[in-house]
């Protein structure tokens, strides 16, 4: 099942519509990384919404994904997190740690915007 | 006539007459009603039982629960003096009546009704005889009917007050737009600690909530499970985008939070609730200002 990228202004949307496999998951991985400077987006949200399972190999691909797009110049943020789903995901210690997360995609680009404009403050200043 | 062929009488007199005998019984009973009620009433008194009710409820009562009584033992059926016991139960429970005390007095008037049969048929001990072996089962299951229905009605009550509590011990509100506060009273057991993340995390989700600052002033103390459930709880609520403050650690919980080794710096926590409401403004962007005039007239 291949994600659809949507690109929105200067972000990259991916919308997970179903349950995905380790390989859907590793291809969302590299079509993001390559997309991203591809279009020159400055923020990637994905969608989780769908989702009514995250095991340890997603949140390990969706922390990468993150990882490796901050090292090609833009953000990332994880949007749709199922409250059942963040709960089990605790249990089992897999806490996305040092990735951004919102509620739903309202949210997530509300945050990229935020973190846009305090990237420009900051330039300005310089 | 000799042991055994006296024996053999009685179970053959049995088997014919149990049903008259019954209402010969009641029969007498109905006759005594307003002498032996009235013993039984004072012997209620007597012992000190429905202490909660004064003389004249007892009266009521006792007449009402001996038609009861005698109706059963008439009829054989216990549906009658089941919903009865029930009702009695609804109505004098929540006057503190306890369970020794229905019990007691079922006892009792089982014991005057005895009594009264001993003393009408102690000329004729066989016939006594026949008549208490069909009175005894019978009062024996009234008694049990009576008691359990109180017992079971007990419980309807404690478990519907249970779940009232388990309602109200979760409040989910909102302060602010963006801003929730969870309010929390009472010992946190597992069961109450799941309840809780469910409710933070639908809260969250439903009320689109940025901060939540979650107050335990009001608990005095958690165990280690439980404080782990509660730093997940955080986390989880992470995930959902949401930052939760945790507000009134009392000194033995956070030694409880350091012994299970928490990340503090996963942990947002604040002195008391002002404290903790501020801070949740600071992170929203509000600014609150004092007003010149204050709205509220000094009096």
């Amino acid at each position: 099942m291949q994600v659809p990228i949507l690109k929105q202004g200067a972000y990259l949307i991916a919308t997970v519509q179903s349950a995905l496999t380790d390989e859907d998951l590793k291809q969302l991985r590299d079509t993001l990384v390559l997309q991203v400077s591809k279009v020159r987006a400055r923020g990637v949200i994905v969608d989780v919404t769908a989702l009514d399972v995250i095991d340890s190999f997603a949140t390990r691909t969706l922390r990468d994904v993150a990882y490796m797009i901050r090292l090609r110049g833009a953000e990332t943020v994880i949007v749709g997190i199922q409250p059942e789903v963040a709960f089990s995901m605790v249990k089992l210690g897999l806490t996305l740690e040092g990735v951004a997360t919102s509620l739903d995609l309202e949210e997530g680009l509300a945050y990229l915007d935020r973190k846009a404009k305090a990237h420009q403050e900051v330039r300005a200043h310089r | 006539m000799n042991g055994t062929q006296e024996v053999a009488a009685v179970t053959q007199a049995r088997l014919e007459t149990t049903g008259s005998r019954l209402r010969e019984l009641v029969a007498h009973l109905r006759h005594q009603r307003a002498q032996l009620r009235e013993e039984w009433a004072r012997l209620i008194t007597e012992a000190k039982l429905l202490t909660a009710m004064t003389k004249e409820e007892i009266f009521a009562e006792a007449t009402s629960v001996y038609d009861n009584y005698v109706e059963a033992l008439e009829t054989g059926t216990y549906e009658a003096l089941q919903a009865y016991a029930r009702n009695l139960s609804e109505r004098i429970i929540p006057r503190g009546v306890e369970t020794h005390e229905v019990v007691g007095i079922v006892l009792l008037l089982r014991d005057v009704l005895a009594r009264s049969l001993f003393a009408t048929y102690h000329e004729d001990f066989n016939k006594l005889n026949r008549i208490l072996d069909a009175y005894e089962p019978a009062a024996n299951r009234i008694a049990a009917t009576v008691a359990v229905g109180f017992v079971q009605e007990r419980e309807r009550i404690i478990r519907e007050q249970q779940e009232a509590i388990r309602e109200l011990s979760t409040p989910v509100l909102q302060v602010r737009e963006r801003l929730l506060i969870l309010p929390i009273i009472g010992v946190i057991d597992p069961q109450r600690a799941r309840q809780l993340t469910e409710q933070l995390l639908r809260g969250i989700r439903t009320n689109r909530a940025k901060v939540v600052v979650l107050d335990i002033t009001g608990v005095p103390y958690i165990d280690s499970p439980v404080a782990n459930h509660l730093v997940q709880t955080v986390e989880a609520a992470r995930l959902l985008g949401a930052t939760v403050i945790v507000t009134g650690l009392s000194p033995e919980i956070a030694q409880t939070l350091v012994n299970i080794g928490v990340d503090l710096g996963k942990m947002n926590t604040v002195g008391d609730l002002q404290g903790g409401i501020e801070e949740a403004e600071r992170l929203l962007g509000y600014k609150v200002v004092l007003m010149q005039e204050p709205a509220l007239q000094s009096t």
